[in-house]
C-alpha cells in the first residue's frame, strides 16, 4: 500500500514555529481531508511534503523511501500539485494548460506522444471542457478556470495529489463538481491529499481527515471518526452542529480559554 | 479568439519578410541602387564592380549586424518576458542594454578596448550579466508590472549613471562625443569585423535562450508550481540570464544600445502563437530581425541632413508604444 508519510516534522520560519513535530500520513485509495482553522499550518505541511519548505527537523516518506533530502523538482514523477488560488499567468488555451501536465510539453526536443494525447483529451472530458478546450483560461468563469486549473493535475500520471483548497470561491454545483472528480480519483488508486475549510465538505466526500491545530496534527483517521463535535469544537473554538444529513453548522464561538 | 497559427506557416512568413525587406534595404544609402542589381551585386565580383563592392562590403555587413542584433534583442525579449512573467520586460526597458552599454564604455575609454577586440563584448556581456541577475534578485518575488518597472528605472538610472561618471572623467572631448554618439545606438559602417565579434557570444547565447523556452511555458503556472512540475528553476534562470547577456551584450558592443524591439516584438508576435511563452521565442527573434532591418531602412530614408541614429528611432517608436502597453496592463497593476 502506498503511502504518503510526514514523521516528526519542524518547520519554523523567521522565529515563527510553523509545523511542530508534526506526524500524519495519507493512503492511496483514500481521499484525504486536510482540515483546521487559519493559521494551522495547512498550507506549510504540503509545502513540506511538497519539499518546497526546508524542514528544520523529521523525514518525509513516500512508500517507504525517504524523500527528505529531494529537491522539490526531482519528485515531479511523484506529486501533482493544485496551489492556493493557482494563476496562469499568460492567456494559455485549456488545452495547452492541461497539457502541462505532461513532462514533453515542456520538455525540450520532446514532443506529445499518443498516450499523453490521449490523457489530456481524457482529463478535458472528465472535467467536462470539451467544448472550450480552445477557449483562453482568461476568458473561462471562475468554475471553468477551476476545473481547467484540474484538468491540468488529472493529464498528469503522479500517484499522489496535493490540492490547496481546490473548491474555494466556487458555487455549491461547482464544490460538488469538482470533489466528485478528487474522489473518483482517490477511488482509482491515487493518494489525493486536499485541504478544505467547508466542514461539511469533508464530512460528506473525505475517506480520511487530518486535523491540524497549531503545527500538529490534532486528530487524523477515518472522517467518521474525526468530524465529532467533541473533536472539532476545541480546535476551531466554535460550537458545532452536525446534523444527520452530514451538514456541519457552526453556531457560536467559544469563550477563549482563560 | 483562438489566433493561433502553425509553427511552420508564421516562420515561413516572417523569413519570407525578412528576405524581401532585407532585399530592399540593401537598395538603400547614399547611391540609390535598383533591386535586382543590388541582388545581382551579392554573386558579383567586388574587385571589378563597384556595385558589388558596395553591396557586399558596406551594405551586406550592415543588413547582417542589424539582423543578428535585431534577432537577439526580439528572443531575449521574449525570454525574459516568460521568465519575469511580464509582458513589459525588455533588455532595454530593464536596464539590460544600459548596463551593457556602461561595460562596453568603461571598456573603450579606461583602456581595456586598446588590448583586444574582445574587451568592448566582454565588458558589456559582463555589465548585462550583472544587471539581468540584479534585477531577477530585485523583482522575481513580485511579478507585478509596478515592480518590474520601477527596478529597471531603477538599474537604468545607475548604468546611466555611471556611464555619465565615465564620460565625465573622459580623457578628451573626442571620445566623449564619440562615446555618446557611439551609445545611440546605429548600425552605420558596420563591416564583418563586428559581425565576427558578435556572433561567437550570440549564438551560445541564443542556444540558451532556445533551450529554456520549454520550460517557460511551465513557469507560466508560477515559479512553485514549476518547480512540482520538474522545472531546474535555478538552471532555468542560469540559461534565460546568462543567454541573455551573451547575445544583448554581444549585440550592444557593436551596435551600441537599441531600445525596445525586444519590447514590441514578442508582443506583436504573442497573439499568433496563442500567447505560448514557449512557441514565442524562435517567432520573436525572426520579428527582431525584420523590424530592425525596417528600422534601419526608415532611418537611411528620413529627410535629415544628418543620419538617424537608429536607437534614436526605435526609441520614438517604442516609448509611446511602451506606454501604451503600460496603460493596457494597468489592471495587473498592483
Amino acid at each position: 500500500m502506498s503511502v504518503l508519510a510526514a514523521e516528526d516534522v519542524s518547520v519554523a520560519l523567521n522565529g515563527v514555529r510553523l509545523l511542530n513535530g508534526l506526524s500524519g500520513s495519507a493512503r492511496a485509495g483514500r481521499l484525504t481531508g486536510l482540515i483546521g482553522p487559519n493559521g494551522a499550518g495547512k498550507t506549510t505541511l504540503l509545502r513540506a511534503l511538497l519539499r518546497l519548505q526546508a524542514v528544520d527537523t523529521g523525514r518525509i516518506l513516500w512508500g517507504g523511501e525517504d524523500i527528505t533530502a529531494k529537491r522539490p523538482h526531482q519528485l515531479s514523477h511523484v506529486f501533482a500539485y493544485l496551489a492556493q488560488a493557482q494563476t496562469v499567468h499568460w492567456p494559455l488555451t485549456v488545452e495547452a494548460l492541461a497539457a502541462l501536465g505532461r513532462r514533453p510539453a515542456y520538455t525540450p526536443f520532446a514532443r506529445l506522444t499518443e498516450v499523453d494525447q490521449a490523457a489530456i483529451d481524457r482529463a478535458i472530458a472528465q472535467t467536462s471542457l470539451e467544448a472550450m478546450r480552445h477557449r483562453a483560461i482568461t476568458s473561462l468563469s471562475g468554475g471553468e478556470r477551476a476545473r481547467a486549473l484540474l484538468a491540468r493535475v488529472l493529464t498528469s500520471d503522479a500517484p499522489v495529489v496535493l490540492a490547496d483548497e481546490p473548491v474555494a470561491a466556487l458555487d455549491p454545483y461547482h464544490q460538488l463538481n469538482i470533489l466528485d472528480i478528487l474522489k473518483a480519483l482517490a477511488a482509482a488508486g491515487r493518494v489525493v491529499v486536499i485541504v478544505l475549510h467547508d466542514l461539511s465538505l469533508a464530512r460528506r466526500y473525505c475517506d480520511d481527515v487530518i486535523l491540524m491545530h497549531a503545527g500538529r496534527v490534532a486528530a487524523q483517521g477515518p472522517s467518521a471518526e474525526v468530524l465529532t463535535a467533541e473533536t472539532l469544537e476545541p480546535v476551531y473554538r466554535v460550537r458545532l452542529d452536525l446534523g444527520e444529513t452530514g451538514a456541519v453548522l457552526p453556531l457560536a464561538r467559544l469563550a477563549d480559554a482563560p | 479568439m483562438n489566433k493561433a497559427v502553425q509553427a511552420p506557416f508564421l516562420i515561413t512568413g516572417l523569413v519570407a519578410g525578412l528576405l524581401v525587406v532585407g532585399a530592399v534595404s540593401l537598395t538603400i544609402g547614399h547611391a540609390s541602387i535598383p533591386l535586382a542589381a543590388s541582388v545581382g551585386g551579392l554573386f558579383g565580383d567586388a574587385t571589378a564592380d563597384p556595385v558589388a563592392l558596395i553591396v557586399q562590403e558596406i551594405r551586406l555587413p550592415r543588413l547582417l549586424v542589424g539582423v543578428i542584433v535585431g534577432a537577439s534583442l526580439g528572443l531575449a525579449g521574449a525570454a525574459l518576458q516568460g521568465l519575469l512573467r511580464n509582458p513589459l520586460a525588455d533588455p532595454g526597458v530593464i536596464g539590460v542594454s544600459a548596463s551593457a552599454g556602461l561595460g562596453a564604455v568603461v571598456a573603450i575609454y579606461y583602456g581595456a578596448a586598446a588590448l583586444s577586440a574582445y574587451a568592448v563584448p566582454g565588458f558589456a556581456m559582463a555589465g548585462a550579466l550583472i544587471s539581468t541577475s540584479l534585477l531577477y534578485a530585485l523583482a522575481r518575488r513580485d511579478t507585478s508590472v509596478l515592480t518590474l518597472i520601477l527596478v529597471g528605472i531603477g538599474l537604468s538610472a545607475l548604468a546611466g549613471a555611471l556611464t555619465s561618471l565615465a564620460m565625465n572623467l573622459s580623457p578628451n572631448p573626442f571620445s566623449l562625443s564619440d562615446m555618446v554618439l557611439w551609445l545611440l545606438g546605429s548600425l552605420a559602417n558596420r563591416s564583418f569585423t563586428e559581425l565576427w565579434i558578435a556572433l561567437p557570444f550570440m549564438l551560445p547565447g541564443w542556444l540558451c535562450l532556445l533551450l529554456s523556452a520549454p520550460a517557460l511555458r511551465a513557469l507560466s503556472l508560477g515559479e512553485e508550481t514549476a518547480t512540482t512540475m520538474g522545472v531546474d528553476l535555478f538552471r532555468l534562470r542560469a540559461f534565460v540570464i546568462v543567454g541573455s547577456a551573451l547575445s544583448v551584450g554581444a549585440g550592444v558592443a557593436v551596435s551600441g544600445a537599441i531600445g525596445f524591439i525586444g519590447l514590441i516584438v514578442p508582443h506583436m508576435i504573442r497573439p499568433f502563437v496563442g500567447h505560448d511563452p514557449a512557441r514565442l521565442l524562435l517567432p520573436s527573434a525572426i520579428g527582431g530581425a525584420l523590424l530592425i532591418t525596417l528600422a534601419d531602412i526608415g532611418v537611411r530614408l528620413a529627410p535629415t541632413d544628418r543620419e538617424l541614429k537608429l536607437g534614436v528611432l526605435t526609441a520614438l517608436i517604442g516609448a509611446p508604444f511602451f506606454l501604451f502597453l503600460v496603460l493596457k496592463t494597468r489592471r495587473a497593476m498592483r
